[in-house]
């Protein structure tokens, strides 16, 4: 068969089974027992040309409503954040993207003196002493957060915010199942408790759960309800104790935040799909992790850092590798091996061309727009408070109908609304959870207000 | 040349920017009001302040100090490092694809939803099994899922007692690696002299606390394994599961189907076999395959069709719950995707066939020069060693050096951990017989320079932008981050 993939000929084939020694390709795989291999086919669609296959992702990508075509409110752990055009031009770039991990440094300088400057980026942005070159995405870096947590106390519990990430807590217990460490989750202040309904951890029920046992207090901020954390409050709990504090923090929000390093967090994970990455239907996404300098030698995945060459130049390699998994093999720190290195230059990409003042100026917006979003909701009386306490970017309200019943007629009118909280909540039955970025427009949130509104006039009541 | 290329952060300019965003047109927030107390951040964020201009001919410069499949020959054993065909990577940035976000109503992701749901069925069929998770991010990820699943069989038959894994001794690092973060006690087991399990070492370590073997299969020295059927007869017999590393499926697409060798789990890199490029080290995809008795134990959500709608099913009780956020790596999934629909099962055995073609012709050019261990007709890749090269001092590390100053990416190199001074090669269906012709004549000449001028090979690479790097010191005293 002719594949444009595949240059060799006929004629050469010929000659290459004869240097070979074998007479034909059937001949290259008599190491197969007989009866395994295949006497048919495999059932799979006829081939297509370029042309056909363009023709054939249109009419899928028809088939669904995107977010350029729709105005997007919806957040809840991947954002609709603006991405400056030049990033794709370098993460476009065949030196970087069909390149694989650099294991052979002299030829690599590119990909890993991107990774130094990432590494750097984070560091600054969570005010740690190191991060590594990237995990899978936020969920699965709170995972090791938690191994490395575990292991460096020997202690067997983890004690982990309910107002974090739903996605990240099925991780974390899917992925601690069988490993001996047990989980447990403490509230979060809400409506019941009439005295306090910030929709921050639960400090009273964090002093009865924590121990000599605890590894570790997994927080969130943003959590995932958009709210501020106290992280210092929780680092002296878990300091009491000997435990440590891992913060899940939005990298977005760090450009006007304290970093959860100052704050007291010892190890920083999160998600950096924000930092330049499209949503990408939930994948690739970019994990973020980070330490202070006790657990660098423990930290997961490949590490990038500086040295010299034979002549004094300064040079980059990865390093630190007898944590991994190539060379421990089952004593590594993690089995990662590839990454999410590409995620990881846009990362670098986009904060070198923000930078210092474009990080704050989209932070800041994020807040105006999601704050003047929330007060013209509150206003007209169709949705009604929830938590009280100072939120970023993302907010939540109680709805005068059901979320989801707004959020088919926002469909409509073309809009992609908010996060039902009514599954991942049951206690928040009928909350919305909304996010607005840098990206909407004063008009775009003003239609969306009128549009809730006028649903909710016309809708059914929220029982 | 420019041999130094200063840090983004050298660059920086006080007062510079490189970003362009609406104006605010919103009433502006006091944040000291709003966020009290420690909340805001005191000390700016140590950013560069560099325009656009700056960052693009940084990042520009930088990329030239990298070698990717477009520059050249990769032959980069065990990671297959094929041609990433340019359609797939337009197919991946389509807007109607690429923007969406993942917890949108079903009803408004219908295309990525049946993308998904075919990508499931291709690779089911292509591995032999009754479904597939596209949920993993990675190989390491696949296995983590894989062997979550067999604890979570042998859990659900009340059966605990089962706490070991096998691996040969030839397998990848992140096989044992995964085996022990799902709670699994490992246990190595060697290889006999034709480089296959040593089935009499399998049956000794068998019996009833045996959870599962894994295999690489073509295994890491690029041999089928030969006695497969017995590996897996034997394994099954005792009640354990087989577990298949797909990471070698570019040898046998369209050829053999790890289900119909008896495996209850499988996975597939698509960063390797479909032809999904590797991004520097990464983002790839780790999609694992089961059969009919693991399905109930898949993460979730799996994907549905019923009635030509495509749901997402969160309600499996035996599920082993989520390995990752949402649906796995879905940009990475759709060029794969692209991939098999322009292949086509002809164009995938044939990409099998002229790999397997390609390794064997450059192994028989380079077998009177150099040992190799297990000198048969290979799949894919061959595993050849530099001993008798390294006896005149010139190792595998100074070879691939020297490979750098040629203009081609070495060889996998010290892997795997069982042959001495080994030099994996792997060329991959998308290269030319020139190329390979090319690569052979540059082997062979340094294999005759090793012999008479040994000294000649200690100091390459001269010709890149770094000579050889001090590790060692990277290590000892580690700097991970630039500070100002
Ligand atoms: C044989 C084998 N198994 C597993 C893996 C791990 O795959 P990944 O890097 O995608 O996690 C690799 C990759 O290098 C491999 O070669």
């Amino acid at each position: 068969m002719k594949s444009s993939y595949i240059p060799m000929t006929r004629q050469q084939q010929e000659a290459m089974l004869s240097t070979v020694d074998v007479k034909s390709l059937d001949e290259l795989f008599s190491a197969i027992p007989e009866e395994l291999r295949l006497q048919k086919d495999l059932k799979l669609p006829e081939p297509l040309s370029e042309h056909e296959l363009k023709k054939h992702m249109n009419t899928l990508a028809q088939k669904n409503s995107d977010t350029i075509g729709n105005t997007c409110f919806l957040g809840a752990g991947a954002y609709d954040h603006i991405i400056p055009s030049a990033v794709k031009h370098i993460t476009s770039r065949q030196e970087f993207y069909t390149a694989y991990t650099p294991y052979q440094p002299e030829i690599s300088q590119g990909v890993l003196q991107s990774i130094f400057e990432y590494q750097t980026m984070i560091a600054e942005l969570t005010g740690m002493d190191a991060a590594n070159a990237s995990l899978y995405d936020g969920a699965t870096a709170l995972y090791e957060a938690a191994l490395l947590a575990s292991r460096y106390n020997g202690r067997k519990e983890i004690l982990i915010a309910r107002s974090v990430n739903p996605e990240y807590r099925k991780v974390l217990y899917s992925g601690l199942r069988y490993s001996g460490i047990t989980v447990k989750e403490v509230d979060f202040y809400k409506e019941e408790n009439s005295n306090n309904k910030s929709g921050t951890i639960n400090l009273e029920q964090l002093q009865d759960h924590i121990s000599k046992n605890t590894a570790a207090i997994a927080i969130q901020s943003p959590n995932f309800f958009g709210i501020l954390e106290d992280i210092k409050a929780v680092s002296h709990t878990a300091k009491e104790v000997g435990a440590l504090l891992i913060a899940v923090c939005d990298p977005i929000s760090l450009g006007v935040f304290e970093s959860p390093g100052a704050l007291g967090a010892d190890i920083a994970v999160g998600e950096a799909q924000p930092l330049g990455n499209p949503m990408n239907f939930g994948g690739p996404l970019l994990g973020y992790f980070a330490v202070k300098s006790p657990f660098i030698r423990r930290m997961p995945g490949r590490i990038v850092g500086e040295t010299i060459d034979s002549q004094g130049r300064r040079g980059f390699v990865l390093t630190l590798q007898a944590r991994e998994q190539h060379i421990r093999r089952e004593k590594a720190t993690s089995n990662i091996c590839t990454n999410q290195a590409l995620c990881a230059l846009a990362a670098a990409n986009y904060l070198s061309l923000m930078g210092k003042e474009g990080l704050k100026e989209v932070a800041t917006q994020c807040i105006n727009k999601s704050v003047y979003t929330y007060h013209s909701l509150l206003e007209a009386s169709q949705v009604s408070q929830v938590f009280e306490a100072p939120f970023f970017r993302e907010f939540v309200v109680r709805p005068k109908i059901k979320p989801n019943a707004i959020n088919e007629a926002l469909l409509t009118e073309k809009i992609i609304g908010g996060y039902d909280l009514t599954a991942e909540y049951p206690e928040l039955e009928g909350c919305w959870l909304v996010a607005v970025t840098e990206k909407r427009s004063k008009k775009e949130i003003d239609d969306f207000v009128s549009k809730v509104n006028s649903i909710c006039q016309g809708g059914i009541i929220n029982d | 040349m420019i041999r130094d290329e200063k840090l983004i952060f050298e660059k920086s300019v006080e007062g510079r920017i490189g970003y362009s965003l609406p104006a605010n047109d919103v009433p502006e927030v006091d944040l000291e009001v709003v966020y009290p107390g420690d909340m805001l951040r005191k000390t700016a964020p140590q950013l560069p302040e560099v325009s656009e201009v700056d960052v693009i001919r940084h990042y520009t410069n930088l990329s030239k100090r990298n070698y990717g499949v477009d520059s050249g020959f990769y032959p980069l054993g065990s990671c297959t490092m094929k041609y990433n065909p340019k359609i797939n990577e337009d197919i991946a940035s389509m807007e109607g694809l690429a923007q969406m976000h993942p917890l949108q109503n079903p009803q408004t992701a219908q295309g990525n939803l049946e993308i998904l749901y075919n990508m499931d069925k291709y690779l089911s069929e292509i591995l032999g099994m009754e479904r597939v998770t596209l949920q993993p991010a990675a190989g390491a990820q696949g296995e983590m899922t894989g062997l979550m699943i067999i604890k979570a069989y042998h859990m659900h038959r009340l059966d605990s007692k089962r706490v070991k894994i096998i691996v040969p001794d030839s397998s990848h690092g992140t096989n044992p690696a995964s085996a022990a973060l799902a709670g699994f006690e490992v246990v190595h087991i060697p290889s006999d002299e034709r480089g296959c399990v040593d089935i009499n070492a399998l049956e000794d370590i068998l019996d009833d606390t045996v959870a599962g073997l894994m295999l690489t299969n073509p295994n890491t020295l690029g041999l089928f394994e030969e006695d497969i059927l017995k590996i897996s007869r034997m394994v099954h017999d005792c009640g354990g599961l087989l577990y298949y590393d797909g990471a070698n499926m570019n040898a046998i697409m369209g050829i053999a189907r790890p289900g119909d060798m008896g495996f209850d789990i499988a996975h597939v890199n698509l960063h390797k076999t479909f032809s999904t490029p590797h991004g520097g080290g990464g983002p790839g995809s780790g999609p694992i395959g089961v059969v009919k008795e693991l399905v109930p134990f898949l993460p979730v959500p799996v994907i549905e069709k019923v009635d030509d709608y495509y749901t997402l099913d969160y309600d499996r009780p035996l599920s082993i719950g989520k390995v990752k956020s949402f649906y796995g790596n879905f940009g990475v999934i759709l060029r794969a995707y692209s991939y098999i629909r322009t292949m086509g099962s002809q164009g995938l055995k044939a990409a099998s066939q002229t790999a397997v073609l390609n390794a064997n012709y450059i192994r028989k050019r380079l077998e009177d020069l150099y040992d190799i261990p297990h000198n048969r007709i290979c799949m894919h890749e061959f595993v050849l060693s530099a001993q008798r090269q390294a006896k005149n001092g010139v190792t595998a590390l100074d070879i691939a050096k020297n490979l750098l100053d040629k203009g081609i990416h070495p060889p996998t190199i010290y892997f795997p951990l069982i042959v001495q001074e080994a030099m994996m090669i792997e060329p991959t269906e998308t290269e030319s017989p020139e190329t390979l012709d090319n690569f052979i004549e540059i082997m062979r000449d340094l294999a005759i320079k090793a012999q008479e001028n040994p000294e000649s090979l200690k100091n390459a690479p001269k010709e890149t932008y770094v000579s050889r790097l001090d590790e060692v010191k990277a290590a000892r005293t580690p700097v991970l981050r630039w500070k100002k």
